[in-house]
This record gives C-alpha cells, sequence and structure tokens, in this order.
C-alpha cells in the first residue's frame, strides 16, 4: 500500500528527513512514536502533498505508483487523508457546506456521480452520531470556535465519510478527554479493514491500547530506527527515547 | 508658474462646458431649478473633472480617466428598450420586488403601482415644479463634490419617489440596463424620500453590455425620516469597458436603521461615493461592500460619514478580492462631530490579493471632536492563507474550488449585512459566477 524509500526532505535548507524508509501493508495499522521535532508531522505532511517541502531524494508508491509530483487533491482522491495535529478554522465557510464540497469534489475526481443533498445529510448525520459530534455543531462554520477535541473528532468524521486507503493520524488522541478518546478509538476501529491502511502518529501508548497496532516504529532525527511489534510501545512508555536520540546521532 | 494656475480645459470638461451652455435652457424645472443648475455647474467648472490634487480623488484622477466625454445617450426608441430589457431579464434573477426599470439612463417603464408608495418621473416632477424636488441636492455633506454637482446641472432623467408609512414593508427595484451602438454618457438621479416610521427595501442594479466604453454619472439619494428602516442593496455589474461614476447621499433622521451593501463586479473604471449624514439620535447604522475586480479593472469605493448627533452606531465593512493586475480603492472617512457624544463606529476595509499584480490602496481615517466616543478602523490587505489552501486541498478540493471556498468565506461577512434572502441569493449567485469565471 504505501512505501517510502529512502525519503530525504529539506526545509529551508533545513534536513527534516533523512534517508526514511516506511512500509506499511495493506490494513495494516502502524503506529509511529518519537520524540517532538523528529520529523513526524513533516512526514504526514509530506506524504498529503504539503507545499513548503523540498524533496531532495527519494520516492513515496502509493500501490506502487509515486505520488510525489501529485497536488494533495491528487493524492486525496487517490485515498490519501491526514487527520490534522492541529485541524484549521474556516470561518465564513459552514460544516456541511463544506463537507458537501470535499465529498463531491472526490467523487467527481473517481467519476463517480455526485451525492444528492439528502443523501449527503444522512450519511453525515449517521458518521456524526456515531462520533457523539452534536447536530449544532454541523450548523457552525468549519471548526470555529470548536474546542480541541471537538476539531479531532471532526476530523476523524471526515475520515469516515470520505472512506480513504491511508488514513494519517497525527496525534488525533492530544487534547481529548478519556472519553472523547474511546469514542475515536471506536471509530477509526470501525474504519479498519483489509484494504485500508493506518498511519498513527503519538506519544502516547494509551491511544494504542484503543487502536491496537499491527507495527510500531520508532523515529528519530528524521529516520525510522526502530521497528517492532506493539509490546515495542510499551517499552518506549517505560524507558523514553534516550536510546534512540543517541542511535539516530550516530 | 504659479500653483494656482488653472490647467487647460480637457476635451472632455470643454464638451462638458459647451453642452451645458447649449442645454441649460431646455432643461426641465422652473427657475429657481434653473439657478441650482447654474450654481451647480459653477462648482462643477472651477474644479472641472477632479484630479488627485483633490484628497478624496487621490488614487482616482477622474480628469485623466474621463478623457471625453460622449454624447449623452439618445431616448431609447421603444424597440431598443424591448432588445435591452429582455437581454437584462435575468439580471438580477427574478426578485419578488416592483421595479422601475431605466435604459441608457431613461425612465422607460411605468412605474409601478405600490400602495402607499408615489412615484413620478423626474423630468415631470421638475417640470410641474413638485414640492419634493426642493429636496433634492439636501445634504451639505456632499455639496461640494464635482461629480454631484454635474448630476445637479444636467437633471433630467430619473424618479422621485416617495414611501408613506402606509406602504407597509414596501420594496422597489431600480433596474438600469445600458446597451447601444455607440459610447454615451448618462446621469440618472434618483430621489427617495422614506416618511417617518416607513420601511423600504432599496436594490438597485447596474447592468451593461460589455466592450462598449459608455459613461455613467448616477445618482441616488434618500432621506429617511425619524424612525424609518431602509435597506439598500446595489450591484454594480456594468459592462466590462463601462466607467461608471455613482453617488450615494444620505440623509437620517432620529431612530432609522439604515443599510447599506454594494456589490462591484462590473465596470472598467468605478467611483461610488457614499455620504452619509446623519440628523437625528439613535440612528443604527450599517453599510458594507464586496468587490471583486480582475483583468485590470478599477473600483474606488470612497465613504464619508459624519456623525453630525449624538448616540448613532455605524457599522462600515469593506472587502475586496483582486485578481491579474487589478486595482482597487476604499476610503472612508468618518467624521464625529463634537456634540456626538456616545457614537459608536467602526469601520473595517481588507483586502483579499489574489495576484502579484494587483493592487489595493486602503485609506480609512477617523476625524474625531467628540471626546466619549467609541471609534475604530482597521485595514488589512493580505493573500490567501497557504496552510488553509492545502488543508481544503489535502481534503481533495482541486486548487481553483479550494480557493474559490476561500474567497466565499472571505466575502461571507458583509454579505450577511443583506436582510432578504432572495436579495442575498442574487449577491452569492454573482460571487460564484465571478469565481467561476476564474477557472
Ligand atoms: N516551516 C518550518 N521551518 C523550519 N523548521 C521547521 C518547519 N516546520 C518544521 N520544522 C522543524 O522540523 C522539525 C520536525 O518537525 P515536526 O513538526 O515534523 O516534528 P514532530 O515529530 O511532528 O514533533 P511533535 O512531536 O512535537 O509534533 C522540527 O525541528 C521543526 O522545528
Ligand atoms: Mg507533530
Amino acid at each position: 500500500m504505501l512505501e517510502i524509500r529512502n525519503l530525504v526532505v529539506d526545509i529551508d535548507d533545513k534536513r527534516i528527513l533523512n534517508g526514511l524508509n516506511l512500509t506499511v501493508n495493506k490494513g495494516e495499522v502502524a503506529a509511529i512514536m518519537g520524540p517532538n521535532g523528529s520529523g513526524k508531522s513533516t512526514l504526514s505532511y509530506v506524504i498529503s502533498g504539503k507545499e513548503d517541502y523540498t524533496v531532495v531524494d527519494g520516492e513515496i508508491l502509493l500501490d506502487g505508483e509515486n505520488i510525489l509530483e501529485l497536488d494533495p487533491a491528487e493524492r486525496a482522491a487517490l485515498g490519501v487523508f491526514l487527520a490534522f495535529q492541529y485541524p484549521l478554522e474556516i470561518p465564513g465557510v459552514g460544516t456541511m457546506t463544506f463537507l458537501k464540497a470535499v465529498m463531491n469534489a472526490q467523487r467527481k475526481a473517481r467519476g463517480e456521480a455526485e451525492l444528492t443533498t439528502p443523501d449527503l445529510m444522512r450519511r453525515v448525520r449517521e458518521a456524526a452520531e456515531k462520533l457523539s459530534i452534536n447536530q449544532e455543531m454541523l450548523k457552525r462554520p468549519l471548526n470555529f470556535g470548536f474546542s480541541g477535541g471537538e476539531k479531532k473528532r471532526m476530523e476523524i468524521l471526515q475520515m469516515a465519510l470520505l472512506e480513504p486507503k491511508l488514513c494519517i493520524l497525527d496525534e488525533t488522541d492530544s487534547g481529548l478527554d478519556i472519553d472523547a478518546l474511546k469514542i475515536v478509538a471506536d471509530g477509526v476501529n470501525a474504519l479498519r479493514s483489509p484494504d485500508r491502511s493506518f498511519l498513527v502518529i503519538t506519544h502516547y501508548q494509551r491511544l494504542l491500547d484503543y487502536i491496537v497496532p499491527d507495527t510500531v516504529h520508532v523515529m528519530a532525527n528524521g529516520r525510522i530506527v526502530r521497528t517492532g511489534g506493539k509490546e515495542l510501545a510499551l517499552e518506549l512508555e517505560a524507558n523514553g527515547y534516550a536510546d534512540y536520540r543517541q542511535q539516530a546521532a550516530e | 508658474m504659479g500653483a494656482d494656475v488653472k490647467p487647460l480645459r480637457t476635451a472632455a470638461e470643454t464638451a462638458l462646458i459647451a453642452r451645458f451652455q447649449a442645454a441649460a435652457n431646455s432643461l426641465p424645472g422652473d427657475s429657481a431649478t434653473g439657478r441650482r443648475r447654474t450654481e451647480a455647474f459653477d462648482r462643477f467648472e472651477k474644479t472641472g473633472l477632479p484630479t488627485r490634487r483633490i484628497e478624496e480623488f487621490h488614487y482616482t484622477d477622474l480628469r485623466a480617466l474621463l478623457r471625453d466625454a460622449p454624447e449623452p445617450a439618445a431616448r431609447p426608441d421603444a424597440a431598443a428598450v424591448a432588445t435591452v430589457l429582455a437581454r437584462n431579464a435575468a439580471f438580477p434573477a427574478p426578485l419578488a420586488i416592483p421595479s422601475l426599470d431605466f435604459v441608457n439612463g431613461y425612465l422607460v417603464s411605468q412605474p409601478p403601482a405600490i400602495a402607499g408608495v408615489e412615484i413620478v418621473a423626474l423630468d415631470a416632477a421638475l417640470a410641474a415644479g413638485d414640492a419634493l424636488t426642493s429636496r433634492l441636492g439636501a445634504l451639505e455633506l456632499a455639496q461640494d463634490n464635482p461629480m454631484l454637482a454635474l448630476n445637479t446641472a444636467f437633471m433630467a432623467e430619473g424618479a422621485i419617489v416617495r414611501v408613506s408609512k402606509d406602504a407597509g414593508d414596501a420594496g422597489l427595484q431600480l433596474r438600469f440596463a445600458n446597451a447601444a451602438d455607440a459610447p454615451f454618457s448618462s446621469a440618472p438621479r434618483v430621489l427617495v424620500v422614506v416618511d417617518d416610521g416607513a420601511s423600504l427595501d432599496l436594490v438597485e442594479t447596474h447592468a451593461g453590455a460589455n466592450g462598449l466604453a459608455y459613461q455613467v454619472n448616477a445618482v441616488v439619494e434618500i432621506i429617511a425620516g425619524d424612525g424609518a428602516r431602509v435597506n439598500h442593496t446595489r450591484i454594480n455589474a456594468e459592462g466590462d469597458a463601462a466607467q461608471a461614476v455613482s453617488t450615494l447621499s444620505v440623509s437620517l433622521g432620529a431612530d432609522v436603521r439604515f443599510s447599506s451593501f454594494g456589490l462591484t463586479t462590473g465596470s472598467a473604471m468605478s467611483r461610488h461615493q457614499i455620504f452619509l449624514g446623519c440628523a437625528g439620535e439613535g440612528a443604527d447604522i450599517t453599510i458594507g461592500g464586496a468587490t471583486m475586480l480582475r483583468g485590470r479593472q478599477f473600483a474606488d469605493t470612497t465613504l464619508t460619514l459624519d456623525h453630525a448627533v449624538p448616540n448613532c452606531n455605524s457599522r462600515e465593512l469593506f472587502k475586496t478580492v483582486l485578481d491579474d493586475e487589478s486595482t482597487g480603492v476604499f476610503q472612508g472617512k468618518i467624521i464625529v462631530r463634537q456634540h456626538a457624544q456616545k457614537t459608536d463606529g467602526r469601520m473595517m476595509s481588507a483586502a483579499l490579493l489574489l495576484a502579484e499584480n494587483a493592487t489595493m490602496n486602503n485609506k480609512p481615517e477617523l476625524e474625531i471632536f467628540a471626546d466619549d466616543v467609541q471609534c475604530a478602523h482597521g485595514a488589512t490587505c493580505g493573500q490567501l492563507d497557504d496552510d488553509l489552501l492545502f488543508y481544503l486541498m489535502a481534503r481533495g478540493l482541486p486548487r481553483k474550488q479550494a480557493e474559490a471556498l476561500m474567497v466565499e468565506a472571505f466575502l461571507g461577512e458583509p454579505l450577511e449585512f443583506v436582510a432578504r434572502e432572495d436579495v442575498r441569493d442574487n449577491l452569492v449567485a454573482l460571487v460564484e459566477g465571478w469565481l467561476a469565471a476564474r477557472g
């Protein structure tokens, strides 16, 4: 599904990703953990196609196709979805208007018929209910004045509605209270399928109790420095990143 | 050479002077009206077409812009009227509001019968010495404006509207359409008197043929009595080669609720000047604008708001979207007189530049002579936010569509000033059409 080979990325001549290799198979849930500033968000942005970065070397293959030349919308149409660490507010655009625009844009890109408004409303309402997002929130401008946790839930709502192939969750757990964490985890688990892969970036083992990963990768200084099973998360929780910082610096 | 040496007359000025001398005696009205015309023309002649040396025209040198003064439009015959109105039938999208139609500045429709509303053609009112004609040009604040004076000198076509309290929630459209085989000029004038306690939705639309270099110098005056409510909406969708100067002159009594919103997408060059004076306490004023420019379009909105009495609130919000090599101007001056205590005035002008070669000139000003007031003004000029653009694109919106959504969001706030949903729908459709044409 996702294969990243020797990815080297700079921002303003500063090296952020430094020969990163990562494979996520179809249906796999991969967790990425790593110290602050190690490049996790950068990786998620580069996969999604944000422009500020210079890809110096390497490839990102999605189902065997190199997506580096595609713009973010084209990547989204291929099934890449990023749940942002800091979702943006869009004053002036109603949440429903936004959802309708993005859902239909992706359907159009895939050659599917646009959704009718009642159909769309029904889908949104059902998905919102599962994530305990109340209808009143859907009437407001997107993310405008939403709490941190509400914004994160709204990201998962969009993920559920867009049915992507590759879901990248960048610290979706931060800012969530325990109940919300369970709701979000349930929402993610409901989307798990043999055809869908997940890249779950987190600092906390707790999330991985709810979204149990198949693999755990440790990222430090712009590389994956260790890969293991879910038990690796427990080890990190106990020992921290001291070993990896050093290892990556070598 | 001394600084006060008069510049030579331009071709346009020379033509206007000759035209006034030739027409003065045949223009409608009694001798008092004739004197007002002469006085107004003298005022115009003193400055000529305003240059950038006059502060209010600093960014908009009409002397340079209006190089020649095309002949006044001939009165269109019935066939021409039918053609123009048919072509314009879809603009604005049909509203359940009775309308007065103007073609090339001429009133061409029978005034609609609206209970409690009196409508008279301006030339007839002037010829008959209608009492309401004495209220034309009453706003002191606008008196010295050369373009208004020029309109006053020649005024003939247009209408006088009086809305009484019996009208209930009255509505009126003023639909101006322009089309001809050759460039022409027009100078329509409409006076709307809204009686004490009366209520009016006034929708003023201007459309015209593309590729035709016509010139308009239109004036709409609104006089609202105590406790009146007036919602005014104006759409400039003039043809792409038009030069459109317009004046909105507003006098408000006590406790009036007044709103005016202007959408500009048309004309090669436009100058919309708003003069608003508060004569009675307790008025609540909202003035908004949304301007969308592309190509080499130039649009100026200049507002002068005079808080001459205490206890009035005003809120002004203007948004300008500029693409390609277009140029926008916003000048806003809020005057708070010494005894106008408890004035609450907030003015904001924000511009969004979609292209590197677009230019915005923003000049908000406060002139405050009272001490117990709350006034603020601001101006911003920015580009689309890259992070937001990425967010939208990462959700699958192609770049142009993502940009369009952001532009709509940017313009959304002043559009909310328009209370009537059917009118607002028209505005939104124009905004969407403009964005769709961007490709
Ligand atoms: N626009 C930028 N300009 C310069 N440096 C940047 C920019 N964006 C990110 N960086 C740097 O790149 C490095 C990686 O940042 P990134 O946000 O990817 O880390 P992260 O692993 O997601 O950290 P966290 O765990 O705190 O979210 C950091 O040192 C950061 O300061
Ligand atoms: Mg991060």
